[in-house]
């Protein structure tokens, strides 16, 4: 079989120039698990999982709780309130309306601060004002504000290429608006709202500038959602920033990275279950 | 008796005058065919009669539409209306679930509940379609893997599986091939029966073979109407005449 690229020198230098942006792309992910994961495997030790944390153990079970709890309770908050505004944007209002446009532009500009005013935003209202200290509660509520423009941003996305066709089949067939939206609408867009959800997760998991001023780092299981807690990746940083426990800090970057992709893939099975 | 009676319809999209004040009467258990060249506002007629024009924004209408002497506009809840006008789309549109779950989505929107009954409508749905054998044994099975012809009688089957009495139909052949079309065409012949049928086409062979009235749009006004046969041999507009000799179009 003839191949263009072996005819013309334009489309071989193309070609090369593809592989070698690919080989790039993947070689640095590639090198960037591996490193962490070889530097990071050997490390791993029982007690690195102990329940409770110590100064010898620097146990990491506390953080990886935390993380778990502290990236549901954020979703909790943040997906009705993303979802709901996109399905408002999308669903119901007038799409040349001015209303629209703000909400659209205060989105993107959320989207673009960054973290650590965040963190300085969730530390003075909900620290402070609300009085809520460093707690579970106030960071959970920092991220959500952090994650919602991207949920409601990619369930608009996910909304807007339902095609109309759907809709208009579904009321032809005399269903109503709410009976559309959640029956027809929501579980055709339910992959681009789930992609959205693994960002935020990503974000959430991930962060750790907007968590230190209204987390806190205590590293132990939180009695009540108004405890102080330390996620992961606080935990990561703690370590780091003492300088005292690299062993102990490659072996967390590699649970992380663990707990990141479970995440993702647990998500992905939600929505495939939900999606049917 | 006449089943849907327009009169005096005009009909704005904005400040565009889309359509200056029609009067038609659509008889029942016949099928009625809209023919004309594009963007003469056949298609914007038969969307106004289960009010799908309400979806658009800027879409104002005036005069009156009757379905059995009620008035559609004035007097009738849209979701009622569209249960009593049921619509089948120019490009196929299954929702993307199973072939079963696309049927009944409309008896359970209108509260039927109970399994055997739902069963029992998504048969005689489908055998009323002309699909039931093509799709017995995939039931379970996404309805995006059927043929584009398939789809399109399944969206038939679909309309009907609400127990319309009048089934809209915006040129429904038009995405498919000659031998799905054909089909359709049998089909729709078939359902007049039980239905009154009302149907877009581009097409002049097909209003030619299948309809008992027709109606020649042409600019937002209907310029002709009158029976299929009477129309086709014997036009009285000039235009008309034109038109179905292929002299523009």
């Amino acid at each position: 079989m003839i191949k263009t690229k072996d005819r013309h020198p334009m489309s071989m230098f193309l070609n090369i120039c593809m592989k070698i942006a690919i080989i790039f792309t993947v070689g640095i992910l590639a090198f960037l698990i591996g490193y962490i994961l070889i530097m990071g495997i050997p490390n791993i030790s029982p007690e690195l999982f102990a329940w409770e944390f110590t100064t010898d153990n620097q146990s990491m079970m506390p953080a990886i709780i935390n993380t778990l709890i502290m990236t549901l309770l954020t979703l909790v908050i943040a997906l009705p309130f993303g979802i709901g505004a996109a399905i408002y944007l999308v669903e119901y209002a007038r799409q040349s309306s001015p209303i629209v446009k703000i909400v659209r532009i205060t989105a993107e500009t959320l989207s673009g601060v960054p973290s650590i005013v965040f963190g300085l935003f969730g530390f003075l209202m909900f620290g402070i004002a609300f009085g809520w200290n460093y707690s579970l509660m106030s960071g959970a509520m920092t991220l959500a504000i952090m994650v919602l423009p991207v949920i409601m941003r990619t369930t608009e996305e996910a909304l807007l290429g339902v095609p109309d066709s759907y809709r208009e089949a579904s009321f032809g067939l005399g269903a109503g608006k709410l009976r559309t939206i959640f029956r027809i609408t929501l579980p055709s867009a339910m992959p681009g709202i789930i992609a959205g959800v693994i960002l935020s997760i990503g974000r959430i998991v991930g962060e750790t500038a907007a968590l230190l001023f209204t987390a806190g780092t205590v590293a132990s299981i939180p009695s009540s959602v108004f405890d102080s807690t330390r996620t992961l990746a606080v935990h990561l940083y703690a370590l780091l920033n003492e300088g005292l426990y690299m062993e102990q800090a490659y072996a967390t970057a590699v649970v992380l990275m663990v707990v990141v992709i479970l995440i993702n893939w647990l998500s992905n099975r939600i929505a495939k279950k939900l999606a049917k | 008796m006449s089943k849907i009676s327009i009169q005096d319809m005009e009909l704005y999209y904005g400040d565009f005058q889309a359509i200056k004040g029609i009067s038609m009467e659509i008889p029942e258990n016949k099928i009625t065919a809209f023919i004309g060249p594009s963007g003469c506002g056949k298609s914007t007629v038969i969307k106004s009669l289960n009010r799908m024009n309400d979806l658009v924004e800027g879409c104002r209408i005036t005069g009156n539409i009757l379905l059995d002497g009620v008035d559609i506009y004035k007097e009738m809840d849209p979701i009622v209306l569209r249960k009593r006008v049921g619509m089948v789309f120019q490009k196929p549109n299954p929702f993307p679930m199973s072939v079963y779950d696309n049927i009944a989505f409309g008896p359970r929107t209108h509260g039927v509940k109970n399994k055997a009954q739902l069963d029992e409508i998504v048969e005689r749905s489908l055998r009323q379609a002309a699909i039931w054998d093509e799709v017995k044994d995939r039931l379970k099975k996404s309805a995006l893997g059927l043929s584009g012809g398939q789809q399109q009688r399944l969206c038939i089957a679909r309309a009907m599986a609400v127990e319309p009495e009048v089934l809209l139909m915006d040129e429904p052949t038009s995405a498919l091939d000659p031998i799905s079309t054909n089909k359709i065409e049998e089909l729709a012949s078939d359902l007049k029966k039980d239905f009154t049928i009302v149907m877009v086409t581009h097409n002049m062979q097909q209003a030619a073979r299948i309809s008992d009235k027709t109606a020649f749009f042409l600019l937002g006004d209907v310029i002709e109407y009158n029976d299929t046969d009477e129309l086709f041999s014997n036009p009285q507009d000039k235009r008309t005449e034109d038109y179905i000799t292929g002299r523009f179009g």
